[in-house]
């Protein structure tokens, strides 16, 4: 091996420093990433987003929506693409005759809906893209159930802030998914229970049988596996008391962009 | 480095005075900005990276990528990093599509962890951190507009006057040959640098701001004209990132500039303001 004479010329000193000092500063930037108090003031540009997106928005304002030609070939089942639960295994083996979406909470009639009984509902069909949080989007096309027209079938208590969806699926050893929104989201025209996408039945990877769509918000919103509806005034209690189950780990309540 | 400077003046020593060359003003949002450009190019890529590829149109069909990196695995077992851009492959192991993470593990990623905040994967935190310094951007910029209309900062030290816009060869090749005269180490910017500054904060920001919005699926139903201009959500997704690769190009020609014609004298008039020039003996104003 050939020794090098080491001298400390004026450009690989500042080479050398420039590394050391952007090394030094990643380091100083992860730290800062897990404190907790740092974290709560990134976390406070939500806040702000969330305002300004919703002084802009009306519940006029409506998510694009595609030709039948723009339908992606391709759409990516993401997050949970089965359910382990031997309960919603059965259910899907008999094609869902016997399930059914369970609503409760801060409603005057709580109950249940059969698949029929949702599939006789006022229906909205839309063809729309869904951003996944990673980066991508994918085109389908969905029919399902309007929840606002549920939800004032059911009568809200004047106390009703939030609308949490519980779902069949854990991505994680001991939780099940769960979303929630406002009800600005939930009485927007295309906030609907998705039952088809893409003209058949929803397929199990994609949420069967009944799937959430938001569609002024990113992918995680859009909560698959729905089992039980629950109307309260805060999230607090549900889950790490964030919200949803992407909220607990980090992810934005208010998924807007 | 003043001496170094001096030494590209065609007649030796001066005698040199200061002038008061940057506002506070621009002094402060300077710095702001730089730090919002910092973090949220590395919080872009973190972004960047839980898909790291982009498409043309609204969609990212398989198949139909711009640009693409990920890891292969070669014939012996072994992983290679590899970049595709259009019909073109690449093998950028190490930096791209392979590289190793903050535990030294070589692992899939796009763009290597000493590029990306946080330097593990995390894209929660990164869009945490890219989104906070996203207003910071947006707040500073705009505080820095308002300022530069309503005191005549832009007209008047960033509009190339029409003088300068007829020497532009002859300022070209003093830049190329990194000899910068008399005149134009002086007071005033020259044209090269008028009309970089006014194609970053006039374009490549405001077009990096905008791209960005057009991702947001809530804006682009407040806004829906905002797909027609970019041609689509994953086409808006793309022109985000060759922003970001115009304005990182930008920030290392710029601060080469600023080494190669005097770091402290360029750092003291953008903390302090004071600019130390040589003394005109013509009382010339600025061209």
């Amino acid at each position: 091996m050939i020794k090098r004479k080491r001298t400390l010329s004026r450009r690989s000193f500042i080479i050398r420093g420039a590394a050391a000092g952007g090394a030094a500063l990643l380091g100083g930037c992860d730290q800062l990433s897990q404190s907790p108090s740092f974290r709560d003031m990134l976390n406070r540009a939500e806040g702000l987003t969330e305002w300004a997106q919703r002084l802009v928005l009306s519940q006029r304002s409506m998510a694009r929506e595609y030709a039948e030609s723009d339908i992606s070939v391709y759409f990516k089942p993401n997050g949970s693409t089965r359910v382990a639960d031997p309960e919603y295994i059965r259910a899907s083996q008999n094609g869902f005759v016997d399930w059914k979406l369970r609503i409760s909470g801060l409603v005057e009639r709580p109950g249940e809906f059969s698949l029929d009984e949702l599939r006789r509902l006022p229906s909205r069909t839309q063809i729309t893209r869904h951003d996944c949080v990673e980066g991508w989007s994918a085109i389908g096309k969905w029919k399902g159930a309007q929840l606002g027209p549920i939800l004032q079938s059911v009568g809200l208590k004047p106390d009703a802030r939030f609308i949490v969806f519980h779902c069949a699926d854990k991505l994680s050893f001991f939780s099940n998914y769960y979303e929630s929104i406002d009800l600005i989201d939930a009485f927007h025209p295309q906030t609907i229970l998705a039952y088809e996408m893409n003209g058949a039945a929803l397929p199990v990877p994609h949420g069967a049988p009944l799937r959430l769509r938001v569609e002024r918000q990113l992918g995680y919103k859009h909560a698959k596996y729905i089992q039980h509806i629950e109307v309260v005034a805060s999230y607090s209690d549900i889950g790490d008391g964030r919200g949803s189950y992407w909220a607990d780990r980090g992810y934005e309540w208010y998924a807007g962009i | 480095m003043d001496s170094h400077q001096a030494s590209h003046d065609s007649n030796g020593q001066h005698a040199r005075t200061f002038v008061y060359r940057h506002p506070l003003t621009v002094r402060i949002t300077h710095w702001v900005n730089a730090l919002c450009l910092l973090v949220l190019l590395l919080s872009g890529l973190q972004i960047f990276n839980a898909h790291p590829a982009l498409y043309f149109g609204e969609t990212s069909d398989p198949g139909r990528a711009v640009l693409m990196m990920g890891a292969e695995q070669n014939a012996d077992g072994g992983y290679s990093g590899v970049t595709q851009i259009g019909n073109y492959t690449f093998n950028t192991t190490g930096v791209l599509g392979l590289s190793r993470g903050p535990s030294g593990q070589l692992e899939e990623r796009g763009f290597p962890s000493w590029l990306t905040l946080p330097s593990y994967r995390d894209l929660a935190t990164g869009r945490r951190w890219h989104f906070f310094f996203a207003w910071g951007l947006v707040l500073n910029g705009l505080c820095y507009l308002i300022y530069a209309i309503w005191s005549g900062h832009a007209r008047r030290d960033l509009a190339p006057t029409r003088h300068q816009l007829r020497h532009i060869r002859r300022s070209l090749r003093e830049h190329l040959l990194l000899r910068f005269s008399a005149d134009e180490q002086g007071r005033g910017y020259n044209v090269l640098q008028k009309l970089s500054y006014l194609a970053v904060i006039f374009g490549l920001l405001p077009l990096a701001v905008l791209t960005g919005l057009t991702m947001s699926p809530a804006l682009d139903a407040a806004f829906p004209f905002l797909l027609d201009i970019f041609g689509g959500r994953q086409s808006a997704r793309m022109i985000h990132f060759l922003c970001a690769l115009g304005i990182t190009a930008f920030v290392i020609v710029h601060v080469g500039m600023v080494l190669a014609s005097g770091l402290w004298n360029n750092m003291r008039a953008m903390i302090t303001g004071r600019y130390s020039v040589p003394i005109r003996e013509t009382a010339d104003d600025q061209t």
